[in-house]
């Protein structure tokens, strides 16, 4: 029946017009440059790291690539990347939260002040921020001399694992804390009143109504810092010297030193594969389409 | 028959920084009432509520429950349970889940539980809806869920705060009578919050009506209506006349010129007052059987009545009838000695406070 009305409808439309492709939209002319960007900045380089990454020099195919990642000393540089990203995600999720929950409880004026100064790091140039610490951490650095004023023993953090991830814990905390921060303002205060007046003390309130209302707040956190951490060479090069190797100074040193590009590649697409398996993972917890932004 | 003060606030007040919202304020709640908090936005009811809640701490005075002083107890250990404004039900939670909660809280067994909801849900007439998600529900019921999740915990108190105001006429006409019911039903006492005066005629054993954080009057809703004790609350409550006056000697006032008898006495004499009188008593006669004669100014129909302003001796007067007289006829106007309820001009600030606010 409907299907008779939709025959009978367009072959009117064919009888009248003559038969004509549908008009493209505004809409559709206005998203080409997007596409455009999409595939010459995003698919084309993702099919060549695809086609380096399964290739050798010669340009046969070959999973040699792929299997790096098992050699000793890669497999030790993944490993050392995925606890180092660990541990400052969770740090900086311990640091973030009770940051938005004080954020949240203060009056209006003095709150945006402290946003702001939250963001302030993040105006400045990343690798600045990072060449302050090194400063900061070295020998002969600012807390050692702070350290020695007071007569007490200096401290060796440089080029060791803490401070990478004192590194990766200082530029990345802003990104946990403003999602959070965003969510947790948005919660309704009689929600938590309802809680508290339905029996729940401070702490079951916050476990069974607060913290579930931003799990989408902290996914999107911690993904926003997993992340960068995972594949950061910036600030292992920095606070690490050569002695802390990390999944992202292999590849660069592929790519840059060795100049492997499909050793490189292959490396690079096994690291996608961990970050989109992470991803899909915290996905699972974001089980309500709001996904919160850091704008 | 007395029955006892469930809840006595003594000498509440609260600021907000520099703005004072209650000023020493005193009340008791009697078991088993139903309570209206009535005022317009701004007068403090909101404020008590909470404040009995354990949602805010007064600055001074003390909230007693049975006889013992909880001003100091958080929320959760009071034997009173809420219904917010705007329901506040958790959206993550099904409907199930949410009247279990304060349930699972004080950690009763599976089927105690299940047999609550089932109870609960029958009550406000939702049964069915244990898997529902709250915001798949429209205004009403997620109000009912509300109510249901309230009342399932058995406290001693339940209260209301503005739980009708997101919903359309008729439905709150219907959740007036539902509220009623359930009041009934529960046995359990009623503290309401309102800006809405038919709500609490409607639905009080008792109203308390409040303004710029000070009660003006408390009593039965006829009390209320038909003897209000100031200006605030005569205007708050219906429409009325409020016309200043002249009180000549008992049960003799002279409004506008004119004597009145009357029914109140104890006034003095040659003293200013108040007087207020309902547009449904003003009866609209020839004019040469009224005590003062004016002429209709305006007609209106409002399905109920019809409403004219007449103007007699210099005042417009607001008149309810089931009878038309066309704009422009002369009228006699005549009230009742009864229907003339006589008030104090106010005097302190505290009373300034039951000024009109223009």
């Amino acid at each position: 029946m409907i299907v008779k009305n939709k025959l009978a409808h367009l072959s009117e439309r064919i009888s009248e017009n003559g038969l004509q492709l549908p008009r493209l939209t505004k809409i559709k002319w206005l998203s080409f440059p997007y596409l455009l960007w999409m595939i010459g900045f995003i698919i084309v380089p993702l099919i060549m790291v695809l086609f380096y990454g399964f290739t050798n020099k010669e340009g046969n195919l070959t999973l040699e690539n792929i299997l790096l990642i098992a050699s000793p000393i890669n497999l030790k540089a993944l490993v050392l990347s995925l606890k180092l990203s660990f541990i400052s995600t969770l740090i900086c999720l311990l640091l973030a939260y009770p940051l938005a929950m004080v954020l949240c409880s203060t009056k209006l004026k003095s709150n945006n002040f402290i946003l702001l100064v939250i963001i302030l790091p993040m105006w400045m140039n990343f690798l600045l921020r990072t060449i302050a610490w090194q400063n900061i951490l070295e020998k002969t650095g600012i807390l050692n001399n702070i350290l020695s004023f007071f007569n007490l023993p200096s401290l060796n953090i440089i080029n060791t694992p803490s401070a990478i991830v004192l590194g990766m814990v200082y530029n990345f905390l802003p990104f946990m804390v403003l999602p959070i921060y965003n969510v947790l303002s948005k919660i309704d205060k009689d929600i938590v009143n309802a809680a508290r007046d339905l029996g729940a003390n401070g702490w079951q309130a916050f476990l069974k109504i607060i913290f579930p209302l931003t799990l989408p707040g902290v996914i999107s956190g911690i993904t926003m810092v997993f992340v960068p951490s995972l594949t950061t060479f910036v600030i292992s090069t920095i606070l690490g010297g050569s002695k802390v190797v990390l999944i992202g100074n292999v590849i660069e040193q592929q790519f840059l030193k060795t100049v492997n590009w499909n050793a490189g590649s292959g490396l690079s697409l096994v690291l996608m594969i961990f970050i989109l398996f992470s991803m899909a993972v915290l996905s699972k917890y974001d089980k309500g389409s709001e996904g919160s932004n850091l704008w | 028959m007395t029955t006892n003060k469930l809840i006595n606030l003594v000498n509440i007040s609260k600021s907000y920084g520099e703005t004072l919202v209650l000023d020493e304020l005193n009340l008791y709640i009697r078991e088993n009432e139903f309570l209206t908090l009535l005022g317009p936005s701004g007068c403090g009811k909101t404020t008590t509520l909470r404040i009995i809640g354990g949602f805010e701490t007064p600055n001074t005075g003390q909230v007693i429950f049975e006889g013992k002083d909880i001003t100091k107890i958080p929320p959760n250990e009071r034997q009173l349970n809420t219904v917010f404004q705007k329901y506040a039900l958790f959206n993550q939670m099904t409907i199930s889940e949410n009247i279990a909660f304060g349930l699972k809280i004080r950690k009763k067994s599976k089927i105690y539980i299940q047999d609550k909801i089932k109870y609960a849900l029958k009550l406000v007439n939702l049964d069915g809806f244990e898997d529902r998600m709250p915001d798949s529900l429209s205004g009403g019921q997620q109000q009912r869920i509300a109510i249901a999740r309230a009342i399932v915990n058995e406290p001693k108190v339940l209260l209301l705060d503005e739980p009708l105001g997101a919903l359309d006429l008729k439905l709150r006409q219907d959740m007036q009578y539902e509220l009623i019911r359930l009041k009934n039903e529960l046995g359990i006492t009623f503290v309401y919050v309102t800006h809405d005066q038919e709500e609490a005629l409607t639905m009080s054993d008792t109203i308390v009506v409040m303004n710029q954080g000070y009660i003006q009057q408390i009593g039965t809703p006829e009390d209320i209506y038909n003897e209000p004790e100031n200006a605030f609350v005569a205007d708050f409550i219906g429409d009325s006349n409020i016309i200043a006056s002249t009180m000549v000697e008992d049960k003799v006032v002279n409004i506008l010129g004119t004597n009145f008898p009357c029914v109140d006495t104890g006034f003095g004499k040659n003293k200013p007052v108040d007087v207020v009188i309902r547009p449904e008593d003003i009866d609209l006669v020839k004019p040469e059987e009224g005590t003062i004669s004016g002429r209709v100014t305006s007609l209106i129909f409002k399905g109920v009545h019809y409403e004219m302003d007449v103007m007699a001796n210099g005042h417009e007067w607001l008149v309810h009838s089931t009878d038309l007289f066309p704009v422009g006829s002369e009228v006699g106007i005549h009230v009742d000695p009864f229907d003339i309820q006589i008030m104090n001009k106010p005097e302190s600030e505290d009373e300034q406070a039951a000024e009109i606010n223009e």
